[in-house]
């Protein structure tokens, strides 16, 4: 068994109330870092601990908590993104559900760490029984003294609110995020200025993942360095990975960075293989925007050496043979998926959630849609495919937020890695409509790393 | 957007209103726009969709124009800008959901209850739509009922029959 940080406590009959928190050791980080650690010890421990943001990002959170400016006399806010609605990913809403004094715990902490008085999380709107139980938890943790003025007698006052949103992929991009906090469209801001400069009405304000601020908890009460020993490389700690489609158990799993991807899959600890007897045929591994690999590039990189649930290791071979960590939505297709349809679904999310500002994504995504749903219903022409490569090229890169990026990579992948169930598409109009194309050669061993134009 | 015969004025209730003031009092006195949000959901909640009349009502509230209250509730998909069923089904129609067979949900659901997404059943019970990824893809499929976002997951035929008809005998 791997070492749990987050969901140790996951199957405790009443976890979600503080006094059994409280008996499994909760609030012990707030208790410690008010009382014994000034802010910048709490922002160095958490720089130890070498966590990433487990956003999708990666970014180190304790080198963005560094950022954060603090001008005299003007507010400081900590915003948390619980928007979760990257497709694939779900860890965050089974945290608040389960667990909410952990983010709570998490949020008291953080805000401690950076000297902000009133703390928001932003939750998605369509988490209302979540957004009940985080409300619920709130005023029982307000009740017992952790939050409101004074908290534990050391002078240190905090307010924290729950912000529902509207329901908008795009808010969990944290500029649009703090727009929608505003009370207004979900449009992200040009960078710079970055939140910890002007953020939340102008002032400095950090943005951070759910998990990211729940696992600050552990990080207090085990210190940094304890923290970094977990996982491997720059990937350090534990990870929450959302498990979804075609396994035997998908689930919310709590693994080492560092877990081999074979072992995440096939072991009955984890997702216990692909469902129905079936064979894995391809995986998204980080939530639903970063590159689609085949099982074979999955399970292993080009020249044969187990690929690992890491940040690094899940991005080796770059674009052409990897993919990305994300924010750890891993989806399993079976053999029976077809990646065009999969591929279109991807592209009208995406076309749905572009917020219309950047003329490349807002028409790019549409044109990706409208191509795709071609090709899919019998109706593809050949250089149909290479027109979609060439949309997805003109939209990376060219605006504002990464949304273009997301909603570009799937279809550059999945081109990549199954151009040939595309074209299958367009020389058998009719077979594909009630057929599939199978899992063909994409679980079999690499004998050479597929060619692809790089940038 | 809607036709004026459609819309009814409407008249926000004290109890509706307090909500509204305590919402409000979560942000700084001169930032209370941030509340739209929360406002808008606390409508919906209580007239089932949001009209113009509401919209510029909830305006008023935050003292902004009626042109930043529309553009945030086109904006967001949550907002219904026109009446639903009492009961307004939403399954999720995104990638992982469509591995496990949401998309025969769909369509039973169409069959079942005779009307197309987005058409309110002939009683004013039902109305149903696809929408994009509901943070659920582990349980999937999955469908969510405003306005109070009940949660309803691995669906299959047979257990979107047994909602249907569980909802219709509750009233």
């Amino acid at each position: 068994m791997s070492r749990k940080l987050l969901l140790e406590h996951i199957n405790v009959p009443g976890i979600n109330t503080l006094e059994v928190y409280r008996q499994k050791g909760g609030y012990r980080a707030v208790e410690k870092a008010l009382k014994t650690l000034t802010p910048e010890e709490i922002v160095e421990e958490v720089k130890k601990s070498g966590l990433r943001g487990r956003g999708g990002a990666g970014f180190p959170t304790g080198m963005k908590w560094s950022f954060l400016a603090k001008p005299e006399g003007v507010a400081r806010y900590l915003v948390c993104n619980a928007d979760e609605s990257e497709p694939g990913t779900f860890k965050d809403r089974y945290l608040m559900t389960y667990i909410p004094h952990a983010l709570i715990e998490g949020m008291i902490v953080s805000s401690f760490a950076l000297g902000a008085k009133v703390s928001y999380i932003y939750v998605r709107g369509e988490m209302m029984p979540q957004i009940r139980i985080l409300e619920k938890a709130i005023a029982e943790a307000k009740a017992a003294g952790w939050l409101g003025k004074n908290i534990l007698g050391t002078g240190y006052d905090l307010e924290l609110y729950v912000q529902p949103g509207g329901g908008a992929y795009i808010c969990g991009e944290e500029t649009a995020l703090l727009e929608s906090l505003e009370g207004k469209r979900g449009n992200p801001r040009i960078k710079p200025p970055f939140p910890a400069i002007a953020g939340l009405y102008g002032c400095p304000t950090v943005v951070n993942n759910v998990e990211s601020i729940a696992a600050v908890v552990p990080i207090i009460n085990d210190g940094g360095d304890e923290y970094a020993k977990i996982g491997i490389g720059r990937s350090t700690g534990t990870k929450l990975i959302s498990a979804s489609g075609n396994l035997v158990k998908p689930g919310v799993y709590e693994i080492e960075l560092g877990l081999p991807v074979e072992e995440f899959i096939y072991s009955d600890e984890y997702c216990g293989g692909i469902a129905n007897g079936k064979r894995l045929k391809a995986t998204v591994a980080g939530g639903s925007s970063v590159p689609i690999l085949p099982a074979n590039l999955t399970l292993k990189y080009a020249n044969g050496e187990p690929r690992l649930m890491s940040y690094e290791s899940l991005s080796e071979g770059g674009f052409a043979t990897g993919t990305m960590m994300g924010s750890g939505g891993f989806i399993a297709f079976d053999e029976d998926q077809c990646i065009v349809r999969n591929t279109w679904n991807f592209a009208r999310f995406y076309h749905h959630e572009s917020c219309g500002q950047c003329s490349p994504c807002r028409e790019g995504t549409g044109w990706m849609e409208k191509v795709l749903h071609k090709i899919e219903h019998g109706h593809g022409k050949m250089e149909d495919v290479d027109l979609l490569w060439d949309i997805q090229r003109k939209i990376e890169g060219n605006t504002i937020c990464p949304l273009g990026d997301a909603a570009a990579w799937p279809v550059a992948s999945a081109i990549r890695h199954f151009r040939d169930e595309f074209e299958w598409h367009i020389k058998e109009p009719v077979k594909s409509q009630s057929h599939n194309y199978g899992i063909a050669n994409y679980a079999t061993p690499i004998e050479k790393a597929p060619v692809t134009e790089e940038k | 957007m809607l036709k004026v015969e459609e819309q009814t004025p409407v008249v926000f209730s004290s109890e509706l209103l307090a909500k509204f003031d305590d919402v409000k009092s979560r942000y700084p006195a001169d930032k209370s726009k941030s509340a739209l949000l929360p406002l808008l959901h606390l409508v919906q909640a209580e007239y089932l969709w949001v009209s113009t009349s509401a919209m510029d009502k909830v305006a008023e509230y935050l003292n902004i124009q009626p042109i930043e209250v529309y553009e945030v509730a086109t904006f967001y998909s949550m907002y219904f800008l026109k009446p639903q069923g009492k009961y307004a089904l939403e399954v999720c129609r995104t990638g992982p959901c469509c591995l496990v067979g949401a998309e025969k949900i769909l369509s039973h659901l169409e069959n079942k209850l005779g009307v197309k997404e987005g058409e309110v059943t002939a009683d004013g019970l039902f109305s149903f739509r696809g929408v994009e990824c509901l943070a659920a893809c582990g349980f999937g499929p999955v469908l969510q009922i405003s306005p109070e976002y009940t949660f309803y997951e691995n669906l299959t035929e047979a257990s979107v029959d047994k909602l249907i008809e569980d909802l219709k005998n509750k009233i």
